[in-house]
């Protein structure tokens, strides 16, 4: 062997070593990399579960406060026949629904109490005689057609069955409304899930199907309650 | 819910039109177009855009004068039956849009459910089903005249008559309320029942003995409820689509004219 063989050997030995040096460090980056791509996709997920759970539900329903507070709590405990004192079918089997000013009038043509939302009501609306804007929260779409008559009447249902103990609230909520459907919010439901614990939690047409097969034991054709 | 509000006799409702009665005013056609919400175009010239759920149509017997002798026909939806309620237009429709109602003998059209295939059309061998190539528009302040029992169909689907299934669903209401489940025979009747100034249309129950348009056509149950009454007939009986629109006229080559008869047949 020459000195120059020598020499080129001790270079390949040199090249060896660093190359095993420099596929050491490749390693330590590769690691580091990883934990970075899961760190990212963690903060990525965790953005889009705030996007998808918070921020969307936010944009997509606007929220207006009805425009004078009222208590069924406070009412109920001053009319007769409960519910249909205010909420009544009329001779022809329709429905009233949320009542006119011509309602509130038997009572409140003077000031009652003491509350100032009652002074208010009557000043701006009872003396002016205009009807009150009322958001009305379990309106449902144009395609539907629901029969208080037939739930009520024939099947003996209660009000709080659907519509929940709305009886002992003391005020309204918030009317949150679909930005692009222009539906109230009680009609899909608050959880974003979709999961709901009560009956009244949402008004979908899932979920009068489903009492509809429970305690009818068909599936209703399309038209009962279509229009 | 307590009750089976299905637990009533099945219904059958049907129309009988008195073609001799009949004079062609086209009183039924307005009715149901301001009853249903049926859009118009700025033109209606062009009638085959035009969406017309009642059409009347003008037959004549195809010979000269002093021989020559016309009627006119009212078309509305057939509600076929078919067999069992395998009506031609339900059949195909691959949404379930449309859907015979064993309880009322109706063909529904659900506006929500249809997606604008158009094959129910194709299928229906009355003409009586119509397509939005439009939205709908109603002149400045008109959109506050439309009535809100019938929902406004969109562009992109497919609609027909119902026999103003929203009075019977009112009807029912009513009846509920006063603690009934059976409807008299004139708490449901058409619009264009209504609007008949020769009284030609009768609307009721083919299944009820005592309603009129049980009386008049005396529909065999046993044949799909062809008419036992011999100036009565259906639109293509030999179809099997077994509709419920019954005509009736004492002029044979009207009552011929019902169906596809080659000339020497009969």
């Amino acid at each position: 062997m020459s000195a120059s063989d020598d020499k080129l050997q001790e270079g390949a030995t040199d090249s060896a070593i660093n190359a095993v040096s420099r596929n050491h460090e490749k390693n330590e980056q590769a690691d580091n990399a990883g934990g970075i791509v899961i760190l990212f996709f963690i903060i990525g997920l965790a953005a889009s579960m705030i996007v998808g759970w918070i921020v969307f539900p936010k944009l997509l329903y606007s929220q207006k406060d009805q425009p004078i507070s009222f208590s069924h709590a406070i009412h109920n405990l001053e009319v007769e026949d409960g519910c249909e004192s205010c909420h009544f079918f009329r001779e022809d089997g329709t429905f009233s629904g949320v009542p006119k000013l011509e309602q509130c009038i038997d009572c409140h043509e003077e000031v009652q109490g003491e509350s100032a939302d009652e002074a208010y009501f009557v000043e701006e609306y009872v003396n002016k005689g205009r009807e009150v804007p009322w958001l009305i929260y379990s309106r449902q779409p144009d395609c539907v057609f629901f029969s208080h008559a037939a739930h009520v009447k024939k099947g003996e249902m209660e009000c709080n069955t659907c519509h929940g103990p709305i009886e002992d609230s003391d005020n309204l909520k918030p009317y949150q409304e679909n930005r692009l459907t222009g539906v109230s919010r009680d009609i899909w439901g608050y959880n974003i899930g979709g999961f709901k614990k009560n009956i009244w939690d949402r008004m979908k047409m899932d979920d009068c199907a489903e009492c509809h097969k429970k305690s009818l034991g068909v599936k209703d054709a399309c038209f009962v309650c279509h229009k | 819910m307590k009750n089976n509000h299905n637990n009533g006799k099945a219904k059958k409702f049907g129309m009988v039109i008195d073609l001799d009665k009949c004079t062609g005013c086209g009183s039924c056609m307005v009715a149901c177009m301001s009853e249903n919400n049926v859009p118009f175009k700025a033109d209606e010239t062009d009638k085959r855009l035009s969406i017309t759920w009642m059409l009347v149509y003008k037959l004549n017997n195809g010979k000269s004068h002093p021989d020559y002798d016309e009627c006119y026909l009212p078309r509305p939806c057939m509600q076929c039956e078919g067999d069992h309620g395998h009506s031609p237009c339900v059949s195909v429709c691959p949404a379930v849009a449309t859907d015979y109602s064993h309880e009322t003998g109706i063909v529904s059209q659900i506006y929500t459910r249809c997606f604008g295939c158009r094959y129910c059309m194709a299928a229906c061998p009355y003409h009586a089903r119509y397509f939005n190539w439009w939205d709908p528009a109603w002149p400045a302040d008109m959109e506050k005249y439309l009535s809100p029992n019938v929902s406004p169909r969109m562009r992109g689907i497919v609609e027909k008559c119902g026999f103003c299934f929203h009075r019977y669903q009112l009807a029912m209401d009513k009846a509920y309320y006063e603690g009934r489940d059976e409807l008299e025979e004139g708490e449901y009747q058409t619009s264009c029942t209504q609007a008949c100034p020769a009284g030609a249309i009768v609307f009721g129950d083919l299944n009820n003995p005592k309603h009129a348009v049980h009386k008049i056509a005396l529909p065999d149950s046993k044949h799909g409820g062809r008419p036992k009454n011999p100036n009565a007939f259906r639109l293509l009986e030999r179809l099997g689509t077994n509709p419920k629109v019954y005509y009736l006229s004492s002029r044979k080559w009207v009552r011929d004219s019902g169906d596809n008869y080659r000339p020497d047949e009969k």
